[in-house]
C-alpha cells in the first residue's frame, strides 16, 4: 500500500469512528429518549413538559442540529490533521 | 373589499414580483448552470434553499394541525423530517458532493457502471417526484381560493405560470436565488403568529417555551396540563400520549428519516456548492432553518387545539365569533346540531360528536381565532405560496433533469450538444409543469395518500443503493439493482394492498387489513421495513455475482476523502 492510500485510510477510519458516535447519540435521542423509553421519562418534569414529549417534539430536533455542528467542526479538524483541507 | 383582502393582494403581488425579478438577474446560461447553479452556491445561500426546497406546503399549512389532533404521535413527523438531514449530513452529502456530478441516477448510474441502474434510479426519481409535486400544485391552488377567492384551479394555473417562468428560465440557479426569499418570507409569515400567539396565552414570546409555560390568567397552571385535562374531559387520549402503537411510531420515524435522506431533490442541492466541507456546512445550516419552524409547529398545535377547545365545546352555535361562520363557508368546519340543544358538543366519541374540523384549519385560521391584525392574514397566504412554489419548483428540475441529463443525454442520444441538452431541460422541465398542473386540476383521490408515501419508495429504493455505494467498495451493480427493485416492488405492493386495498376489494377493505399488518407497522411506516430488505437483497447478490471493476473501486475511494483525492487516481 502507497503512502497516500494509508493516509486516505487512516482518514477514513478516523471518520467512521466519528460517524458511529454520533450516529449512537442520533439514535439514542430520537428512537430512544422519544419513542422507546418516553413513559418512564414522562415521570420527569421540565417546567410545563414531561420530559419524553419534550424530547418527541423538541429536544431531538436541537440535539440534531447540534450533532451535524459538531460533525461539520470534526471533520474540519480531521482535514487539516491529513491535509484534506480544500483551501 | 376588507383590510384583510387588500393586504393579501399587496403580500402576494410584492413577494411574486420579488421572485420573478430573481429569475430574471439569475438565467442560467449553461446546463452546468440549470442542473446544479454552477456549483458556486455559497453554503448559507444553499442552506437557505434547501430549507424552502424541503418545507413544502404540508409542512406550513398542515403539518401544525395534523399534530394538533395527534398530540405525542404527531412527533414521527417532527422526528422524521428532520433526523433525515443528521444521515444526510453524515452519510450522504459530503460523498455526493465530492463525487461531483449533477443528479442522483447520475452517481447510481457511474458507481454502478450500469446504464439500467441508472434506468431504474430515473425511474424511482419520477415516481417519487410526480406524486410529491402533484400536491403541491394542489397546495397553490388551494391558498389562492382561500385567501383570493378565486376558483382552485384558476390558482393552479397562477401558480404554473410563475414556476414555469423561474424554473424554465434559471434553472437550478433561479430556484437557488427564488428559494431564499422564499425561505424569508415563509420563515417570518409563519413566525410572526405564532409569537403573537405565544405571548397571548403565556406570557412567553418564543413559542419554544410558551407550551411549556404556565397559562397567563394567573391561574398557575401548565398549559400542557391544562390540555390534557380537557382532552380527557371530552373523552380525547391525553394530548402528550399517543395511540398509535411503539412499533409503528418506531417505523414511520425511521421511514420518514431514511425516505428524507434519499429524496432526489434534496440530495440533488448538495451538488451546487463549491467544496465538500460547504456541503457538510450547509446541510447543519438547512436543518438549522428547518428547526426554526419545526420547533416551533408543535408550540401552535398546542395554542390552536386549546383554543378551539376553549372556543367552542359547549358553547351556543349562535354565540360563535365571526371567524367560525366565515370558515364553515369555506367548508373546513361544520358543525351539526344532532341533539338539538343549540349547543356544539365537541367530543371523541362520533355518535355524539357534533363538530368536524379540517387540520388545515389550524394555522389558516389561526390569526383570526387569535384575533391579529389583517396583515397577519395576508403574511399567512405569502407564506403559504412560499412554501408551495418553492417546493415544487425543486421537484420540478429534479423531473426536468432526470429526462434530460440521465435518459436523453446519457442513454438515448450521447451526441447532444451542451446547447441542445439545455433546451433539452427547459423543454422536459415545461412539460413537467404541465403534467403537475393537470394533476393539480384534477387531482387522483390518492395525492394525499401517496405523498406520505412517496417518502417509503425512497426508503425502499435510494437509500440503500447510495449507502452502499459509498461505504461498502465491493458492492456491485447486480446487488444494487436488485435491491433497489425488489424494495420498490415490496413497498408498492404493501401500499396497494394495505393502503389502497385493490387485493381485497378496495378502499373499504382497508380499515379491516389492519389486523393483519406485516409485524403490526402501517403502510406510512413499511418504507423502513421494504428498507432493510433492500439492504439485505442487494448484500446476498452481491456475495454470489462477481466484484466490481477496479476503476470503480477507485472511484469509492476517491469519493472518500475530500480534495486532492482526484490525484490518488492516478497510477
Amino acid at each position: 500500500m502507497s503512502e497516500k492510500q494509508k493516509k486516505a485510510t487512516a482518514y477514513w477510519k478516523e471518520n467512521l469512528r466519528y460517524l458511529v458516535i454520533l450516529l449512537i447519540i442520533w439514535f439514542v435521542v430520537s428512537y430512544g429518549a422519544g419513542i422507546l423509553f418516553k413513559d418512564a421519562l414522562n415521570t420527569i418534569r421540565l417546567g410545563g413538559f414531561k420530559l419524553g414529549f419534550w424530547f418527541a417534539q423538541q429536544g431531538s430536533i436541537y440535539v440534531f442540529v447540534i450533532l451535524i455542528f459538531v460533525y461539520v467542526h470534526l471533520m474540519n479538524k480531521l482535514d487539516k490533521k491529513y491535509g484534506y483541507n480544500e483551501d | 373589499m376588507s383590510d384583510a383582502q387588500i393586504w393579501i393582494y399587496v403580500l402576494v403581488a410584492l413577494s411574486f414580483g420579488l421572485y420573478i425579478g430573481i429569475a430574471i438577474w439569475s438565467r442560467a446560461g449553461s446546463t452546468k448552470e440549470f442542473y446544479v447553479a454552477g456549483g458556486g452556491v455559497s453554503p448559507l445561500a444553499n442552506g437557505m434553499a434547501t430549507a424552502a426546497d424541503w418545507m413544502s406546503a404540508a409542512s406550513f399549512i398542515s403539518m401544525a394541525g395534523i399534530i394538533s389532533f395527534a398530540g405525542y404521535d404527531g412527533a414521527v413527523y417532527l422526528m422524521g423530517w428532520t433526523g433525515g438531514y443528521v444521515l444526510l449530513a453524515l452519510l450522504l452529502a459530503p460523498y455526493l458532493r465530492k463525487f461531483g456530478k449533477f443528479t442522483v441516477p447520475d452517481f447510481i448510474g457511474e458507481r454502478y457502471y450500469s446504464k439500467t441502474a441508472r434506468v431504474v434510479a430515473v425511474i424511482c426519481a419520477l415516481i417519487v417526484s410526480f406524486t410529491y409535486v402533484a400536491g403541491q400544485m394542489r397546495g397553490v391552488g388551494i391558498v389562492f381560493s382561500r385567501y383570493l377567492e378565486v376558483d382552485i384551479n384558476t390558482g393552479v394555473v397562477i401558480g404554473m405560470v410563475i414556476v414555469l417562468f423561474y424554473a424554465v428560465l434559471g434553472g437550478m440557479k433561479g430556484i437557488t436565488y427564488t428559494q431564499v426569499a422564499q425561505y424569508c418570507v415563509l420563515i417570518f409569515a409563519f413566525m410572526v403568529p405564532a409569537i403573537f400567539i405565544s405571548i397571548q396565552m403565556t406570557g412567553n414570546p418564543v413559542p419554544q417555551l410558551g407550551f411549556g409555560s404556565t397559562l397567563s390568567d394567573g391561574s398557575g397552571v401548565y398549559l400542557l396540563d391544562k390540555l390534557d385535562g380537557l382532552s380527557t374531559e371530552l373523552g380525547f387520549v391525553e394530548y402528550t400520549d399517543g395511540s398509535k402503537s411503539t412499533i409503528d411510531v418506531f417505523a414511520i420515524t425511521l421511514a420518514l428519516m431514511v425516505g428524507t435522506a434519499g429524496l432526489p431533490h434534496v440530495i440533488v442541492r448538495f451538488f451546487t456548492v463549491k467544496k465538500v466541507r460547504d456541503a457538510r456546512k450547509s446541510a447543519g445550516l438547512a436543518l438549522l432553518f428547518i428547526a426554526i419552524l419545526y420547533t416551533t409547529a408543535p408550540a401552535v398545535a398546542v395554542f390552536a387545539r386549546t383554543n378551539l377547545i376553549e372556543t367552542v365545546s359547549g358553547k351556543e352555535y349562535d354565540n360563535m365569533p365571526e371567524w367560525f361562520n366565515r370558515w364553515e363557508k369555506t367548508g373546513l368546519i361544520a358543525h351539526e346540531d344532532k341533539n338539538g340543544d343549540g349547543k356544539i358538543q365537541y367530543v371523541a366519541s362520533p355518535e355524539i360528536n357534533e363538530l368536524t374540523v379540517d387540520r388545515d384549519i389550524m394555522v389558516l385560521a389561526n390569526p383570526e381565532i387569535a384575533d391579529l391584525p389583517a396583515w397577519v392574514i395576508g403574511l399567512i397566504a405569502a407564506g403559504g405560496l412560499a412554501a408551495a412554489l418553492s417546493t415544487a419548483a425543486g421537484l420540478l428540475l429534479v423531473i426536468s433533469s432526470s429526462v434530460s441529463h440521465d435518459l436523453i443525454k446519457n442513454v438515448l442520444k450521447p451526441d447532444l450538444t451542451e446547447k441542445e441538452e439545455l433546451w433539452a431541460a427547459r423543454l422536459s422541465a415545461a412539460v413537467a409543469v404541465v403534467i403537475a398542473g393537470y394533476f393539480g386540476i384534477n387531482p387522483p383521490g390518492f395525492v394525499a395518500a401517496v405523498v406520505a408515501l412517496a417518502f417509503g419508495l425512497a426508503a425502499a429504493s435510494f437509500f440503500p443503493a447510495i449507502i452502499l455505494g459509498i461505504f461498502y467498495k465491493k458492492m456491485n451493480s447486480k446487488g444494487a439493482i436488485s435491491g433497489m427493485i425488489v424494495g420498490l416492488c415490496l413497498m408498492l405492493f404493501y401500499m396497494l394492498k394495505f393502503k389502497f386495498g385493490i387485493f381485497d376489494g378496495g378502499k373499504e377493505a382497508v380499515a379491516g387489513l389492519q389486523q393483519s399488518w406485516w409485524f403490526g407497522v402501517s403502510p406510512e411506516g413499511f418504507g423502513s421495513i421494504a428498507m432493510i430488505v433492500n439492504f439485505i437483497v442487494a448484500i446476498v447478490v452481491n456475495f454470489f455475482t462477481a466484484e466490481p471493476p477496479e476503476n470503480v473501486q477507485e472511484i469509492v475511494e476517491n469519493i472518500r476523502v475530500p480534495n486532492q483525492a482526484g490525484q490518488a487516481i492516478e497510477h
